[in-house]
């Protein structure tokens, strides 16, 4: 038997050690409410996540500004400026308002390079945005493809070449451009009253111009139409004169000009001084504007996507655009402030970016890549989808054969999207 | 190769002489200030530029009558070229230094017009362009003529002024000896202020010319530069004449090429040329 001392001994031990397992419990309580309190700091509660909604999201691009594409960078600029005012006004890309950066390239594809290199690497851009024109873009898929970014563009013209699957074309043109561009435009003079019988087919060297040339000279073989002259000029060609006598000498009922920027403008001013006028004309990319403003220009063709008229300015948000560029472009002082292809496309660019972040609800790149792959996107241009090769269009295009009609550009093939009583004129 | 019929040909021919005319009249004032001034001038293409967006700009808004944007054009050009000449004899610009110098002038220059102008395409519409004359089955444009005539007027009255009077042999002393020139009383100072103005000026009246006949565009000041280096140096620094007569010769190869050939040859022939120049005639350079 155990003492009443004994017994009184083991009853304050067990006291003293209750007491300590308390304190001890008491203590890691403690500790656990400081790491809790500590956590709660470095982890975001309601208040940070709310915060980090409303951070921008940072979107970066370069766009030729300067140098011998500036006058058509400077389209895309306002553009895409109004693209991201309107997407910021309705509440951003998943709660987060845009912070566009767009950079000069220059004109430069060796430029645009270190550009995206910089913003992906130094300015760390939470999105990228494809440059203007097709050596920029090739130049911007590269790095892209470095760091798995997604990279929507709209004008590039060598489509076999785009094998990054993370790009996305969204100008609204076919994978196989040489084929379907010729197609549609001598759809188009087929149709007229007097159709070709001949052609001349003269071009720039400038990549996509000359490669979709080569197709046009596929075409005319095809359909029978006679070609009378072949010529190709260097890029940056001065002199024009000797070029617009060996047209005039071809007596061509048709003329196919693969040339763009300044190009059509040299040509025709040429043609002018030597009394002439070919009967039916097409330029490939010209500047709308200032063609427009020639008046040995009349009845010219072009390529395009958009043109102010129904039933494009149909769409409210396409009226509404239109509406707006007007106001920017003077501000900017444009000399044409008309919404043609390359605005039309790079705004359709942003409707496809904001459409696939909705869609795909991330801002990961590579969930963004796999939403588009399996989706089209309804664009003030009409309606973009990625089931060609290299994530281009197959087989039809948006493009369509534009005229040049009392000073006004007018969609006059194919025929459903034809200006309201507008048709092609021959002479 | 399909031959050219005699009327292409001829065609060709006066296109390849009004475009040399213009090589030479923007050769004209850089030839001077490389061969008497050691001053290797890139800003003159910016300047003509510059002169072809005034007359535009005169022309379109202030209404004016293209060849009267030379009233104005002329004597502020004739100012800014003394003024640039004054910097660099400040700062003791070598010839090399001048090359860096001028190629910065040109990118500030190439900004403002961009900056005023924009980067869009302008275009001087004038009664000018609509005028041209017929000589058998050949067409000669007005706005072409008057560049042939003001390429022929400048770069004769230089190379006169520099053959036959003092003011002429004084500035071919001082580029051959300065020290010696000044030894004989040659103010070798004031004579280059006054030879860098008439550079400018003559930049300025190239650039009035472009823009009777060309559509305007900030980036094509850099199209032009190889073409005229070429013409100035195939023509011989400091000469007034050289130029244009090996514009000339360059713009009707080239006219002549794209009238047999395929037209992308065509720029090969005017650096054949100049390799050939430096090969034959390393001294001319």
């Amino acid at each position: 038997m155990q003492s009443i001392r004994e017994q009184q001994s083991i009853r304050e031990q067990q006291s003293i050690r209750k007491q300590q397992s308390i304190r001890k419990l008491t203590m890691a309580r403690s500790m656990m409410l400081g790491v809790v309190a500590v956590l709660s700091m470095l982890l975001p509660g309601p208040d940070v996540a709310q915060a980090q909604s409303q951070q921008a999201l940072r979107i970066g691009g370069s766009l030729a500004l300067t140098g011998p594409l500036g006058q058509t960078g400077l389209v895309h600029k306002i553009a895409a400026e109004i693209a991201v005012e309107q997407i910021n006004a309705r509440g951003g890309l998943l709660g987060r308002q845009i912070e566009l950066t767009l950079r000069d390239d220059q004109s430069r594809p060796d430029v645009t390079r270190t550009l995206y290199e910089q913003l992906l690497t130094v300015d760390k851009m939470d999105l990228v945005m494809g440059p203007y024109g097709t050596g920029a873009i090739l130049s911007a898929m590269g790095v892209a493809q470095r760091y798995n970014k997604v990279l929507l563009h709209n004008t590039f013209g060598l489509p076999a070449q785009a094998r990054y699957e993370m790009q996305f074309s969204v100008g609204g043109q076919a994978f196989d451009i040489q084929n379907v561009w010729p197609a549609t435009v001598f759809d188009a003079v087929a149709s007229s009253a007097t159709p070709p019988k001949t052609v001349a087919i003269v071009t720039s060297k400038f990549p996509s111009v000359h490669f979709v040339s080569a197709g046009a000279r596929e075409q005319a073989k095809k359909r029978g139409i006679k070609e009378v002259l072949y010529l190709e000029w260097d890029f940056g060609n001065r002199d024009f004169g000797p070029i617009a006598a060996r047209i005039k000498e071809a007596k061509a009922d048709f003329v196919w000009a693969g040339s763009l920027g300044i190009e059509p403008n040299m040509l025709i001013d040429a043609m002018k001084k030597i009394d002439y006028t070919p009967p039916l004309q097409f330029y490939m990319f010209p500047s709308p504007g200032p063609l427009a403003k020639l008046p040995d220009a009349k009845n010219a063709l072009a390529l395009t996507v958009f043109e102010e008229h129904a039933p494009f300015l149909n769409n409210a948000v396409a009226a509404n655009f239109v509406k707006t560029f007007h106001e920017r472009g003077a501000k900017a002082n444009l000399a044409d402030t008309s919404v043609e292809l390359m605005a039309s496309v790079q705004f359709a660019t942003w409707q496809v970016l904001e459409a696939a972040v909705n869609g795909a609800k991330s801002l990961d790149d590579k969930t963004i890549a796999a939403w588009l792959k399996k989706n089209k996107v309804n664009t003030i241009i009409g309606e973009v989808r990625w089931d060609g090769q290299n994530n281009f269009m197959q087989g039809t295009d948006l493009y369509r054969v534009k005229q040049l009609q009392n000073g006004k550009w007018n969609v006059v093939w194919p025929r459903e999207m034809a200006a309201p009583g507008a048709r092609l004129l021959t002479p | 190769m399909n031959w050219p019929s005699l009327s292409l040909l001829g065609q060709s021919i006066l296109s390849g002489i009004f475009i040399g005319a213009l090589y030479g009249l923007f050769g004209l004032g850089l030839s001077l200030s490389w061969g008497l001034l050691r001053l290797i001038n890139l800003a003159h293409f910016a300047l003509a530029f510059l002169g072809a967006y005034l007359a535009y700009q005169l022309s379109s808004i202030g209404a004016m009558d293209p060849l009267l944007t030379l009233l104005l054009i002329v004597p502020g050009f004739f100012l800014f070229g003394m003024a640039m000449h004054w910097v660099f004899m400040r700062f003791a610009v070598s010839p090399f230094n001048s090359l860096l110098v001028t190629f910065g002038i040109t990118v500030i220059i190439e900004s403002c017009i961009q900056w005023i102008w924009t980067a869009d395409y302008r275009r001087l519409e004038s009664h000018y362009a609509e005028v041209k004359f017929r000589l058998g089955t050949l067409y000669v444009p007005l706005p072409e003529l008057l560049t042939l005539i003001a390429a022929l007027v400048l770069c004769g009255s230089v190379w006169a002024v520099l053959r036959m009077t003092d003011l002429g042999k004084a500035l071919r002393a001082a580029a051959e000896d300065a020290p010696i020139a000044a030894a004989f009383g040659v103010d070798e100072r004031r004579l280059s202020m006054l030879l860098s103005g008439a550079a400018a000026a003559f930049a300025g009246v190239a650039g009035v010319c472009l823009a009777l006949s060309f559509t305007l565009s900030p980036s094509q000041i850099y199209a032009w530069i190889g073409v005229v280096f070429a013409a100035v140096m195939i023509g011989g620094l400091g000469s007034p004449l050289g130029p244009l007569a090996a514009g000339i010769l360059i713009g009707v190869s080239e006219a002549v090429t794209m009238a047999f050939t395929a037209p992308a040859w065509a720029p090969l022939v005017s650096f054949s040329l100049l390799i050939l120049v430096l090969l034959l005639r390393p001294g001319r350079v």
